[in-house]
């Protein structure tokens, strides 16, 4: 066990404990506050598998920018914590358990595929290799994209213009 | 020498249905749409650990778009959610029965 298995063991203790946490909470701020931190553990991750570019626009765009504008609308419009009633116990039981069916499942179909057992060998993709492997291969993905993200913006500001005699 | 590469697949798996346990059990728009977020990420973590798992840079562009994707999804997702708010003045999606 090297020092890198060590730093991904405790990354993944420290995603999962924060996710699950952030699941649960009542209280929507700290909910998206807990999930920041899971967040950070992802980027520290992908920083671990050889991707800085990643794990940089991990933190500008999910933490930084998604997990704000969660929280500017959480902030914008008044939401009582405690008014959330979660389902019955019995409504979501079945959910719980068909996912733990599948989660065993699935780590024996992982744990026994051939190739599972590869061990990761530690690489550094160059911001500048993934820039010119992106932009070369890639080129018309990026601009359908931006096209994407244009089309998104359009529609949430059509969606969130304001009609005359309403007041949020 | 880092991990075996089924333990991130593992870690991802675990993160997915976490997602999927909070968008089908919270009631609450704004918990549904975070729910689908913790999904695309753990969709992204799999991809990074693919990409070094074959040494290739596919995985790595196609996490990158990934994220493109959820940025614009959580704009329109949440500019809908307060398009629903004022009509019905809640996030509980059982008070959006306008139709019947």
């Amino acid at each position: 066990m090297t020092v890198y298995s060590i730093i991904f063991y405790l990354l993944a203790a420290i995603i999962l404990v924060s996710t699950g946490i952030a699941i649960t909470r009542r209280n929507l701020v700290h909910a998206v506050v807990y999930l920041v931190f899971s967040f950070f553990g992802s980027a520290m991750m992908f920083y671990l598998f050889g991707a800085p570019l990643l794990a940089v626009l991990e933190v500008i765009i999910y933490a930084g920018a998604i997990m704000i504008l969660f929280l500017f609308i959480i902030m914008m419009v008044k939401v009582e914590a405690s008014e959330e009633r979660l389902f019955p116990i019995r409504q979501w039981l079945p959910i719980a358990l068909m996912g733990g069916v599948y989660l065993i499942i699935g780590a024996v179909i992982v744990s026994s595929a051939p190739g599972s057992q590869v061990t990761l060998e530690i690489a550094l993709a160059k911001p500048k290799a993934f820039g010119e492997y992106l932009f070369q291969r890639h080129w018309l993905v990026i601009e359908i994209v931006s096209l994407l993200l244009l089309i998104a913006l359009i529609g949430a500001l059509f969606l969130g213009r304001k009609k005359p005699g309403e007041d949020i | 020498m880092i991990v075996p590469f089924g333990h991130v697949l593992i870690l991802a798996g675990i993160l997915f249905l976490m997602g999927i346990f909070c968008a089908a059990v919270r009631r609450n728009l704004i918990m549904i749409v975070l729910g689908v977020e913790i999904m695309l990420n753990a969709a992204s973590i799999a991809f990074v650990g693919a990409a070094l798992r074959w040494q290739h840079l596919e995985g790595q562009v196609f996490a990158l778009f990934i994220l493109a994707v959820a940025a614009a999804e959580v704009s329109v997702g949440l500019a809908l959610i307060v398009y629903a708010y004022r009509r019905t003045g809640s996030f509980d999606p059982a008070r959006f029965n306008l139709l019947k």
